[in-house]
């Protein structure tokens, strides 16, 4: 284990604490995080690939009797490190809401429909270069009580493991153009402006299939490891 | 597909949100199956088989009960199930990870093994523990911890335990209930005696 993960690039990341998002008042830790070296306990991680995914686990549009209602979209993009380099057989896992902007969980009452063709969660693992693909319906945007009249942009959460634990990333998809992206305190809890629009995916006109759904491409950028060896002392 | 050379910077963390139970820990309550349990136990692991178990509570002492809870950790033997892990040789099914989402009360648990001592990277000994990420509504980007255990004499020797103020060291620590393989440690999200969170 001769690498380590700069810490530096951490630094994209929401502050634990953003008040205009209001669930993060009592959750967020007043205490400064505490610096520490990585030990294996921190650069290994959990390995888990095919044989944790089913055929068709990657469409969310397969999983019941009928077909769900909504705009038919491909998701897909590549898992790479901040050095460039692919992330190969990484597990990725996605939830979302329908196409009402209605998510199956029993706390989600918002009045928007269920589909009963549509739960709405997915997995695969990047492949040997690190590229994933989901196909999908576009989740709608939907209401929430952050504050009057908040609505969330369209989004679908993801979570990635990458190689170790420190390059554990779960983080929310958006898509390109979205009229809500200033008025969303998740969104915008991310400072820098360059890093927030890496969470918008990009409409892919040349992987879009004819007659058949939208495509969209989302490429995830987890943490690298340093060029330089760990010092030893 | 084209990749321009090198990328700008790492994807920002969102909140896993109020709404991940049906897709990460549907426990049978949704259509959906479970890729991870609470448990990292297999037939063949060797060790001590211990659960650990606790709440997650907010700044106000309030229970959270959308928070989910990932662990990490060596085999009985201090080795990871990771090819990185040059050392390995684990048991051969056990693979070290667990997954658990806070019920009403915000109650969570883990069936597992205690690890065995794995080095720091000087190679000096750390006290047995595991390496915990808290996810939740509310909470922008995951934060990390570690569970060490209460009858370990190596807790006063372990270099992150080291790092951390005396009176901050009880929230790292979980306790053992007299005679049971049972251990009990809540988490503090904020607050006097808010869990010590590690920036790595």
């Amino acid at each position: 284990m001769t690498f380590i993960y700069p810490t530096d690039s951490n630094k994209a990341h929401p502050l634990p604490l953003s008040p205009d998002y209001k669930s993060s008042i009592k959750r967020a830790p007043n205490k400064p995080l505490i610096p520490m070296r990585h030990t294996l306990s921190e650069l290994t991680g959990p390995v888990y690939g095919h044989e944790t995914v089913r055929d068709g686990d990657n469409d969310l549009t397969t999983q019941h009797k009928g077909e769900p209602l909504g705009e038919r979209i491909i998701v897909h993009g590549h898992v790479r490190d901040e050095d460039g380099r692919g992330v190969p057989h990484s597990l990725i896992e996605i939830w979302q809401a329908n196409a009402c902007g209605r998510y199956v969980h029993v706390r989600d009452q918002h009045p928007a429909p269920l589909d009963p063709n549509f739960t709405g969660a997915g997995r695969t693992v990047s492949d040997a270069a690190g590229y994933y693909r989901f196909v999908s319906i576009k989740p709608g945007a939907y209401p929430w009580g952050n504050h009057h009249n908040a609505w969330r942009p369209a989004h679908i959460h993801l979570s990635v493991f990458g190689h170790s634990f420190v390059t554990r990333l779960v983080t929310q998809m958006y898509f390109p153009g979205d009229p809500l992206f200033p008025f969303d305190p998740i969104f915008n809890s991310v400072p820098d402006e360059k890093a927030r629009m890496r969470m918008v995916s990009s409409f892919d006109l040349e992987n879009t299939k004819p007659e058949w759904a939208l495509c969209y491409r989302f490429d995830i950028v987890l943490r690298g490891k340093n060029a330089t060896p760990m010092e030893t002392k | 597909m084209q990749d321009s050379a090198k990328p700008d910077g790492i994807t920002p963390s969102q909140t896993v949100g109020p709404f991940f139970k049906y897709g990460l820990t549907p426990t049978g309550e949704y259509a959906w199956n479970d890729a991870f349990t609470n448990s990292t136990l297999t037939p063949d692991v060797s060790g001590d088989r211990v659960r650990i178990e606790g709440r997650v509570l907010d700044g106000d002492g309030a229970a959270v009960p959308d928070a989910m809870l990932e662990i990490w950790q060596a085999d009985a033997q201090g080795r990871f199930a990771d090819p990185q892990d040059k050392r390995a040789l684990p048991n051969a099914s056990f693979r070290g990870f667990a997954r658990c989402g806070t019920d009403k009360d915000g109650h969570y648990s883990f069936d597992t093994i205690k690890p065995g001592a794995v080095p720091d990277p000087d190679g000096k000994p750390q006290a047995p523990h595991i390496v915990l990420a808290v996810f939740a509504r509310g909470m922008l980007r995951h934060l990390y911890t570690r569970i060490y255990f209460s009858d370990e004499a190596g807790n006063a020797a372990d270099p992150v335990l080291g790092l951390v103020p005396a009176d901050r060291r009880a929230t790292l620590i979980a306790v053992r209930e007299a005679g049971k393989p049972l251990y009990r440690l809540d988490l503090r999200l904020q607050g006097d005696t808010e869990t010590v969170f590690f920036d790595v």
